[in-house]
């Protein structure tokens, strides 16, 4: 029997609202498809191994790891990253006013994580959605205020 | 308008939160290898033989014979090799270096190394080798004890930390058509890099080129260690006359790279039936692991910080660092003076218990007062150990909650505490440290060494020359540090940058101001073309230290900070939860709120984890819990709140009356913490407490 020809099946999935085809195994991380086929950067590797939430992205809304989602599963879906959204938004503006960046190596992910709360979140609430990042500078007090800050921006602001 | 002391938002912030900052492993170079490291798995012997099962076509191998000039990583000295050539003295010593432009390729390559093994030495206490060895003394310390009415004795024990930076160690080293080479990579102190490649690599300085890339932390972890990684880039690079990076994933980077110096400290003190101390003598003994890097000065900042925030007749420190086979320690914020203040405010709770008396109440009849003396003979210029400890009594409810919670889950202690600000004894004027301003089309722009780490140096640094020059902040530049633009204005450490390399620029920028005359530094960059003003550190009048008799001034000044903390304490699972921590700390004057706050928050959140979730497991002479999931830093959910309160005391020395602050908060949540569960009547005198050593005090608990 002759050989089949083998077609490569490309991976389609969009990434920041932008629709990619990528040619790559289907169990490669996310991650590593982000930063070096994407050439998103921005999406940092603390540990390899969903600790340390530094690779957070959010995938259709959710916020993953992207160093444990193997590429196959984001096809079809929407991944945001932070090159995503408005530099200018208003969490990522109180981040820098509040002092909820240091070494900003944590930065994109926590910005990620905590761009999935709620709109209002209890103190509550922001240690337990923000308990997967972790922050080795900060001591989390800053971030929290930024948290709060946006998000009193936001109740603030017209709807 | 002035911009010091207002919180300017740091200039490299909308970088970091947009994502375009560039870390070492978001670089490339055009036909950059990767690359990997083979390390020893035994703590001590001899290396008998490397055997490649591979093929080693596409593949750069390096092993020491490729060594160009020394092969060691010369920091303090040169006793550590770059590469294992015989002898191996520690658990994931480098041995072989290899580089591939596949990572798959790189990674699936078999390396077999014949080890024999010796008996290792393990124990600090019982190792017959010293790194380092450092007597203080001062009065008379057995009669001092004679005189006491009680003489309290403890031994007091601190473990090994973990750095845990989020981005862990890395370099790129690349090739120069010149036959030099040029590292970027993640590192605090460009200058002692550029200073161990040169030996290594037998090359003139000038050939040797050290540029910083966006540090994702450093808290010393990344003070002595990129030597050693920056050598093994620049080692392949060369051979393989391509550039090659090097960066450890977190295992490696755990397994390999420094940790703080665990530490066993005795004390034997004196002291009368109304709480006055009449005699110390205190025994510090570090572990250095295998090899000296910064081990004496991690030990001279123990010894100088043992006796704590208090006065005493008769004080005898003696301490040592041990040699042993684990893998080097190294420089972590503190660098020593957490241990031995960690000993002396958990040893200070257990007299005041002995005594009957408040803990605060001992503290007060104690402390160091501005005019008192150390154990030096450093005569104190001016001391806020007081003003602090008042402040912390007042805000955190001390006395009420004292009282409230005897008897329940619930513990509340605290600490008093101090931090030498800047290198210790003359180390700053051996340094000679120079720093340059230099006119621009756009201003002027700061030249220094000195890194930004996430501490803020690009932003503080360029509000003091804005308002020495007295131009806005928009026109002040804060460029790379890279050994071929900057001057050595030395390692980015010791709490020095603010107070010292600040200062400098201060001086810098007060020159250059004269210089122009009535023209900003553009217009007049426009005219007369680029105009530089370099100084040089200048010791304040009047400090004298001797590094033979350890006698006199130990530190320009002192940092002072009282920490509270509350816990709560579980009967069932011995857990322990820290749940607030009022912070009071005074370091002159910040030059910078928030950020000077984010150091406080950010040292006491390291502190935390040190006093209750980060263990590290030493099996055999190498670290077995070298993940995250193991290792615990705190997260938001471990972490106390704070309450945070910045006490005002401008140093005439500092710039614009600052004193360092990185380190200062480091030194009190252990204690304050250990000291809360005494209060609920846990004798606990080891860090971390972790539910096993509390379910041991428990036991013991009346």
């Amino acid at each position: 029997m002759a050989a089949r020809k083998v077609t490569p099946r490309l991976i389609e999935m969009t990434v920041n609202g932008q629709a990619v085809a990528l040619d790559r195994p289907p169990m490669a991380r996310l991650l590593d498809v982000l930063r070096e086929d994407l050439h998103l950067t921005g999406t940092k590797e603390g540990c390899g191994e969903g600790e340390c939430g530094a690779c957070t992205v959010l995938l259709d809304g959710q916020p993953v790891c992207s160093c444990l989602v193997p590429l196959a599963q984001a096809r079809g879906r929407e991944v945001v990253t932070i090159e995503g959204g408005p530099a200018d938004h208003p969490l990522k503006r109180a981040f820098v006013e509040e002092g909820g960046a240091q070494c900003g190596m944590c930065t994109p992910g926590m910005i990620m994580a905590a761009l999935a709360l709620p709109p209002h979140p209890s103190m509550d609430a922001v240690r337990h959605g923000l308990a997967g990042n972790l922050c080795r500078c900060t001591g989390y007090e800053a971030i929290y205020r930024a948290v709060q800050k946006a998000a009193a921006e936001r109740a603030g602001g017209a709807t | 308008m002035a911009v010091v002391g207002l919180s300017v938002p740091r200039v490299d912030g909308p970088a970091k939160v947009g994502g375009t900052a560039r870390y070492v492993d978001d670089l490339t170079f055009p036909g950059m290898l990767h690359a990997r490291t083979i390390r020893t798995t035994i703590p001590c012997g001899h290396l008998r033989g490397v055997r490649l099962d591979f093929d080693v076509a596409g593949f750069t191998v390096v092993d020491w014979r490729d060594i160009p000039g020394r092969n060691c990583t010369l920091h303090i000295t040169d006793d550590q090799p770059c590469l294992v050539q015989d002898e191996i003295r520690h658990v994931a010593e480098p041995v072989l270096l290899l580089a591939h432009e596949d990572r798959d390729a790189l990674w699936s390559a078999r390396v077999h190394l014949t080890e024999e093994r010796d008996e290792p030495m393990l124990d600090p206490e019982t190792a017959p080798r010293e790194h380092a060895h450092i007597v203080i003394s001062d009065g008379d310390v057995e009669q001092g004890l004679r005189a006491a009415d009680f003489v309290i004795e403890g031994e007091y024990r601190t473990g090994a930390q973990e750095h845990t930076y989020i981005e862990t160690n890395g370099m790129i080293a690349v090739p120069e058509p010149n036959g030099g080479v040029t590292i970027h990579g993640s590192l605090q102190c460009p200058y002692y890099v550029h200073h161990a490649l040169a030996t290594l690599l037998g090359l003139p300085d000038e050939l040797v080129r050290v540029v910083q890339s966006v540090n994702g932390g450093g808290f010393g972890g990344k003070e002595d260690y990129p030597s050693v990684i920056a050598g093994h880039a620049a080692l392949l690079a060369l051979k393989a006359k391509r550039p090659v990076k090097l960066v450890y994933d977190r295992a490696e980077d755990m397994l390999a790279t420094t940790k703080r110096h665990p530490s066993i400290v005795r004390h034997r003190t004196g002291v009368m039936k109304n709480g006055r101390l009449t005699a110390m003598a205190i025994d510090i003994v570090l572990d250095g692991g295998a090899y000296v890097t910064l081990s004496p000065v991690v030990l001279s900042r123990a010894c100088l910080h043992a006796q704590g925030a208090y006065r005493c007749p008769n004080v005898h420190i003696n301490g040592r660092v041990a040699l042993t086979n684990t893998p080097p320690n190294g420089a972590f914020r503190g660098f020593g003076a957490p241990q031995s203040q960690f000993a002396m405010e958990v040893h200070m709770d257990r007299i005041a218990e002995a005594l009957g008396i408040d803990p605060a109440k001992l503290r007060l009849r104690n402390l160091l007062r501005a005019g008192d003396r150390t154990a030096t003979g450093q005569v104190l210029g001016d001391s806020t150990a007081e003003i602090v400890l008042r402040e912390a009594m007042k805000r955190s409810g001390w006395r009420r909650k004292r009282v409230a919670w005897k008897g329940t889950n619930r513990g509340i202690g605290l600490a008093l505490f101090r931090h030498g600000a800047g290198f210790t004894g003359s180390g700053e004027v051996q340094l000679a440290s120079r720093c340059t301003l230099t006119t621009t089309g756009e201003g002027v722009r700061i030249r220094v060494a000195n890194t930004e780490i996430g501490q803020g140096t690009c932003t503080v640094l360029a509000q003091i020359v804005a308002d020495a020059l007295g131009v806005p902040m928009a026109e002040v530049a804060f460029s790379v540090p890279d050994t071929a633009d900057v001057p050595n204005s030395g390692p980015t450490v010791a709490s020095r940058t603010v107070m010292v390399v600040g200062r400098m620029l201060e001086r810098a920028a007060r020159s250059l101001r004269e210089q122009l005359g009535a023209l900003s530094p553009a217009g007049h960059f426009a005219q007369y073309g680029e105009r530089s003003v370099t100084t040089q550190y200048e010791p304040p009048p009047g400090l004298a230290w001797d590094d033979k008799t350890y006698r006199g001034d130990a530190y320009g000044t002192y940092g002072w900070g009282c920490d509270v903390a509350e816990v709560e304490y579980d009967a069932v699972t011995y857990a322990v939860r820290a749940t607030k921590l009022t912070a009071v700390q005074e370091f002159g004057r910040p030059v910078n709120p928030v950020l000077a706050r984010g150091q406080i928050e950010g040292g006491s959140a390291q502190g935390v984890g040190w006093a209750l979730t980060e263990e590290v497991v030493m099996k055999d002479g190498a670290m077995a819990n070298a993940q995250l999931t193991n290792y615990l830093i705190p997260t938001t959910l471990d972490t106390p709140r704070f309450e945070t309160v910045m006490i005002d005391n401008p140093y005439a020395h500092g710039a614009f009356g600052a004193k360092g602050v990185g380190e200062l908060p480091m030194n009190g949540p252990g204690p304050a913490i250990v000291n809360a569960l005494r209060h609920i009547g846990l004798d606990v005198r080891q860090v971390p407490a972790t539910p096993e050593r509390v379910m041991e005090a428990a036991r013991g608990r009346a």
